[in-house]
């Protein structure tokens, strides 16, 4: 019942927000939504182990760590919103709105998904609410944003869909269901052929939607021209959404005995998108697709860590939530720079730490976070994933990671700096934004929260993530 | 279960592939689409070989969705665009073709490494499958209008469908319609953007989408 309601209550309040004929009352629906569906998350994940819809639907240990994450970032973003859209009058949010919390809804189906046909139909749901987020400016350019973001995203889960007849077909038997518990059951006896293609399709259409390289490429476009609110939930939510259905098709090919061939691609995947980011990071004149770069890097950890194994994988799941946060963070305050300077170009933005001082400095607080800089979450995790490298004697691959780190760390630092450094280069291009409670408080939170992974994980978040990496490692 | 008459119309789908990528209308391109949506439907009472409630649903739905409504909502994107009516490809018709024959040739091939489970054996669903896909990648790729790359989804998730159906027994049945329904609102955002872009840039040419790069 509390599964259900917690994908029930965002599509309701969608219903709620567009009902509502008012532009200015209708974003308040956000918050509400949001501490409700909070108040569900926290409720759901004290209550014993539950599920609904014969099974369709439960919460197992890596599907709560998800929804927590998006939980608390759907309520930092639905309050910044708020604040966003008192800054956007002129444009109508009668569908930005109620896509928002379609969106809640739906990321929330993935986390609790338990059927290999729901997980995919919860992910094209994801997509086709983004769309209209995406186009929320209205300008040429996010048309030909969301145009590419449409197109390669469909045709990416379009192969995932393929992916997953193919992981039906293997595991064809007396007993066909595609609930996962019964692929991991029957997994021994799957037909290898067809499970090393679906593996390879699945890995192909999820990690478009993740953005790993060399299907990265709507995600520079799609986080450039989408407002700033729109790319903390496609980079901290929706990738992890993705990231989630190929951890669970990952788990099912380790039951088959399959796991060092899943690992050897993930471990290929990973290091190629940390290098086409960093490549692509450095020199970076547009703040935004930055970011975009960032989120490609930080996706290929996330791979990278499971591929690894062992610590790799406890590590790849805290770097799950650090990322999302820190992205919370960075796109937060780079959306608040954008409006206070009329652009997303470092040739027009030098020293937002006097123009905008809270905004700067959490945007230098969050690239040093986000670089992996101690004493921030991100740090850990990264520690994590690097020190599994090396003790499982991966010396080539861990040292490649700290080269591209290292040159991420700069490429960034350098663009970063000339940002928030030095004086405002004049007041014509300066804009009626400033920094407010709306738009500034849940960056502090988020902010705050990214600090406390990195010094302290609280004790009851510190067993879920054990679990949920015990959970993933018990197949192997 | 009818396997002669279900490869008949398997083979009818890869000689449509080869027409889509040939042919230089628009027009006829959507209804080539529509025929095959329809040849899709009659495909689950072929091969489960009896009517029951399951598969009646989905043939008509897939019927109706893939044969009517959504080319009409093509139609209807192409009216309301009043583009020329010409495919523009990027590159030429016959080379697109003679790409489109190679990838039959090349899916017969893989299909043939793949092992089928006992009751499948004789049917060409598997490489008629790979080889749709392949044809809506071309579509999708080698096309520069937004409506013939939407066209393109439609038959690479008409691929996928073709798949499907080996999976019938075991696919319930909630999750086909789940697929119907994606597809359903996937092209119905798609037109909605064709419009936009066609009222943005006066053009459906997705060569002009070319100003986000690096």
């Amino acid at each position: 019942m509390l599964l259900i309601a917690l994908i029930a209550l965002p599509v309701l309040a969608a219903g709620v927000a567009m009902a509502l004929p008012s532009d200015s009352w209708r974003p308040h629906v956000l918050p509400v939504a949001a501490a409700g569906h909070l108040a569900l998350t926290v409720a759901a994940l004290r209550a014993p182990a539950q599920d609904a819809l014969g099974g369709w639907l439960a919460l197992d240990p890596l599907g709560r760590l998800v929804l927590l994450l998006l939980s608390v970032l759907f309520a930092i973003c639905a309050i910044y919103a708020v604040g966003y859209l008192r800054y956007r009058r002129e444009l109508s949010n009668r569908v930005f709105v109620p896509c928002l919390l379609i969106f809640l809804g739906m990321t929330s189906l993935v986390a609790c998904s338990q059927h290999l046909g729901l997980l995919w139909v919860g992910v094209e749901a994801t997509t086709l609410t983004t769309a209209p987020l995406i186009y929320f400016n209205r300008t040429p350019r996010s048309i030909e944003a969301t145009w590419k973001y449409l197109l390669v995203g469909s045709v990416g889960i379009a192969i995932a869909l393929l992916g997953s007849f193919f992981l039906a077909y293997a595991s064809l038997g007396q007993d066909s269901s595609l609930l996962f518990q019964d692929l991991l059951k029957r997994a021994d006896q799957m037909n290898r052929s067809w499970l090393h293609v679906a593996f390879v399709l699945l890995l192909v259409g999820y990690g478009t939607k993740m953005g790993l390289a060399p299907m990265h490429t709507w995600k520079p476009d799609a986080y450039g021209e989408a407002p700033g609110v729109v790319g903390a939930l496609l980079a901290g939510g929706l990738t992890n959404c993705a990231f989630l259905a190929l951890l669970r098709v990952f788990q099912v090919c380790q039951a088959a005995g399959e796991g060092a061939y899943a690992s050897r691609l993930l471990v290929f995947f990973g290091l190629l998108s940390i290098g086409v980011a960093a490549v692509f990071m450095v020199g970076q004149r547009d703040f935004k697709r930055m970011l975009a770069y960032s989120s490609i890097e930080h996706m290929g950890i996330l791979v990278l860590g499971v591929g690894l194994g062992g610590l790799g994988v406890l590590g790849a799941l805290l770097h799950m939530l650090n990322n999302g946060l820190t992205k919370g963070v960075l796109f937060l305050s780079a959306a608040n720079i954008h409006r206070a300077y009329g652009s997303k170009s470092i040739d027009q933005v030098g020293g937002a730490m006097r123009r905008v001082p809270l905004s700067g400095s959490l945007f230098l607080l969050g690239f040093f976070a986000i670089t992996g800089s101690p004493p921030f979450g991100p740090f850990v995790s990264e520690f994590l994933i690097l020190s599994r490298a090396f003790a499982a004697h991966r010396f080539a691959v861990g040292a490649s990671v700290l080269v591209l780190l290292l040159v991420v760390f700069v490429g960034m630092g350098r663009t970063v700096l000339a940002m928030v450094q030095g004086l405002p280069a004049s007041d014509s291009g300066r804009t009626n934004y400033r920094d407010g409670l709306l738009t500034g408080m849940p960056i502090v939170v988020s902010m705050g929260l990214v600090l406390l992974l990195g010094l302290q994980i609280p004790a009851p978040l510190e067993s879920l993530l054990r679990e949920a990496a015990a959970f993933l490692e018990t197949a192997r | 279960m009818n396997f002669s008459a279900a490869n008949l119309l398997l083979v009818g789908i890869l000689l449509l592939n080869l027409f889509f990528l040939g042919t230089s209308r628009i027009r006829a391109l959507i209804q080539a689409a529509a025929l095959q949506g329809v040849v899709l439907g009659v495909m689950p009472l072929l091969i489960h070989g009896r009517v029951d409630w399951n598969t009646g649903l989905i043939a008509v739905a897939t019927i109706v969705l893939k044969g009517s409504v959504i080319p009409g909502m093509l139609r209807r994107a192409l009216r309301e665009a009043q583009i020329k009516r010409e495919v523009e490809p990027l590159i030429g018709l016959v080379p697109t073709m003679l790409l489109g024959a190679l990838g039959t040739l090349l899916s017969i091939a893989f299909a043939s490494g793949l092992p089928l489970a006992p009751e499948h054996q004789n049917l060409l669903v598997v490489p008629a499958s790979f080889s749709t896909v392949l044809t809506g990648f071309l579509l999708l790729t080698t096309r520069s209008k937004a409506i013939t790359q939407a066209i393109g989804y439609l038959v690479l998730e008409n691929g996928i469908f073709i798949f499907g159906l080996l999976l019938l027994e075991a696919m319930p049945f909630l999750v086909e319609l789940g697929v119907l329904l994606d597809l359903f609102v996937g092209i119905f955002v798609v037109s909605i953007i064709i419009h936009h872009i066609n009222r943005e840039f006066a053009s459906l040419d997705t060569r002009r989408l070319a100003s986000l790069k690096e």
